[in-house]
């Protein structure tokens, strides 16, 4: 078991915010900072690439620059380099939507199943080992013919890796996250859905740690449909809200 | 701080554009800099609110433009310096200053499947008082910390009612400044969208926010 996350040195940003207020310069180097990754400003008297030449450069493309910093990681040893091999395996390989599919096909297929899904999303999800980073406090809601859900982070980028994997760039992007919440039927409108008056559209804004999980309704014309069959129905989109699970045989939206 | 992350209720970001078939990563390093995040954690130096809270100070001209990883890149350097992990010159030179010892690394490849089932859950065995009960309305107060907090300012000051409690849980807010966890109840607070937006939204229609105990005030 890690160790919970405690804090441990006090992070700069404090002095960044301070430094924000009464100088400007040091607002412009943070920019340079973020822009070249030399984040000379948070080391008081560091040299920086912008007054002193007489170094080398930091590359300006990121691909370089994020293989210049592994690299010093690894020789300092704070990174292990087989380790991120496997953490990117992970993301790529180990978690995404099919996991959540096999929840959802699950739920849908298995009453006692989906009951202790709506009580307990942890343990139930669980049962298919899909835990851990960002997913260790799950809640699963459910549609139904009166209310339809949707989960947004509207501060950062809060999703359910384990059981949707790595989140899409729409999710992530300031278009999603800002008008979700104030418009919700507008951004479902573009998704191609259209949510009649008489539903309640109930947005789940993830600003803690808690991650949220859309069990949407099983479509018609699917009895007697085997779990795996199902579960090669539920679309990632389905999961979050901004889709619903279409019949077999209709045409998924582009 | 009322950064230019706290999105919520803006319009003018234009339409949303998902693309087909997307690439779990556009790019390898975007990959890598993920990685490096999580394995860093594994130090238990940075936690998961002074990663939040660096990358909200990047400037929001910049913030806007810079891609999602582009971020998570700054925010990772600016998060290794601010606890010494590493210094502004050895990123510039990507060489270890001379001398510098050569550490452990904690998150090994045998060690990795642990690490990611385990997680790092934030929800914590210490007593505390739940100061509202399921089913009260209140009310989340209107603060404008100058540091990081998980209250969006579209939620400030709207009146909402506690609809489950879910624990007690890290409070972000200190934890992001190195001020201990503060561990205290969590709540998921509805709030009509009538409530938050007037007359324009529809009457049914709800937001539901996760709120710490120190967000909110009885009403």
């Amino acid at each position: 078991m890690i160790p919970p996350e405690r804090t441990g040195g006090r992070c700069r940003s404090e002095g960044i915010l301070a430094n924000d207020e009464s100088n400007p310069l040091d607002r412009r180097r943070f920019l340079k900072t973020a822009a070249t990754g030399t984040a000379a400003v948070a080391v008081p008297g560091a040299t920086h690439a912008e007054d002193h030449h007489d170094h080398q450069d930091v590359p300006s493309d990121p691909a370089l620059r994020v293989k210049a910093l592994e690299s010093l990681l690894v020789e300092k040893g704070l990174v292990d380099r087989p380790a991120l091999d496997a953490l990117v395996d992970t993301f790529e390989h180990k978690i995404g939507p099919r996991n959540g599919a096999r929840v959802v096909a699950k739920a849908w297929s298995d009453p006692a199943y989906k009951h202790r899904l709506l009580a307990d999303a942890n343990k139930a999800i669980a049962e298919f080992g899909y835990t851990g980073q960002q997913g260790e406090h799950m809640v699963v809601v459910e549609n139904s013919p009166t209310v339809h859900h949707m989960v947004v982070c509207t501060l950062c980028s809060c999703y359910p890796w384990p059981t949707l994997g790595l989140p899409p760039v729409w999710y992530k992007s300031a278009a999603y996250r800002s008008r979700v919440v104030i418009d919700p039927r507008g951004v479902l409108n573009e998704f191609g859905l259209e949510i009649p008056d008489d539903v309640e559209v109930r947005v789940w804004d993830s600003t803690a740690e808690i991650r949220y999980l859309v069990l949407p309704e099983r479509p018609p014309g699917t009895e007697g449909m085997s779990e795996e069959a199902l579960a090669a129905m539920v679309t990632r989109d389905s999961m979050i809200g901004t889709a619903k699970v279409l019949p077999p045989g209709q045409r998924v939206m582009p | 701080m009322n950064g230019v992350h706290d999105v919520g209720g803006m319009q003018d970001f234009g339409p949303i554009k998902p693309e087909a078939n997307e690439p779990v990563f556009h790019a390898s390093w975007e990959g890598r800099v993920l990685a490096m995040n999580l394995a860093i954690a594994a130090w238990g130096k940075i936690n998961i609110d002074n990663r939040r809270s660096v990358r909200e100070l990047i400037p929001p001209a910049e913030q806007l433009a810079m891609s999602y990883y582009e971020k998570w890149y700054a925010g990772l350097v600016m998060n290794l310096i601010g606890v010494s992990m590493v210094t502004g010159a050895e990123v510039e030179s990507g060489m270890p200053v001379p001398g510098s010892p050569k550490l452990t690394p904690p998150l090994t490849a045998a060690r990795v499947p642990v690490f990611w089932s385990n997680g790092s859950p934030k929800i914590r065995s210490v007593p505390a008082t739940a100061n509202f009960r399921v089913g009260q309305r209140v009310r989340a107060r209107n603060i404008n910390p100058l540091t990081h907090t998980r209250l969006p300012r579209y939620a400030r000051g709207k009146f909402g009612v506690v609809e489950k409690a879910h624990g007690i849980f890290v409070f972000p807010d200190t934890n992001a400044q190195g001020l201990g966890e503060r561990p205290q109840y969590l709540y998921s607070v509805r709030f009509a969208a009538r409530e938050l937006w007037g007359d324009q939204a529809r009457t049914k229609d709800t937001v539901y926010i996760d709120m710490w105990d120190d967000y909110l005030e009885s009403v």
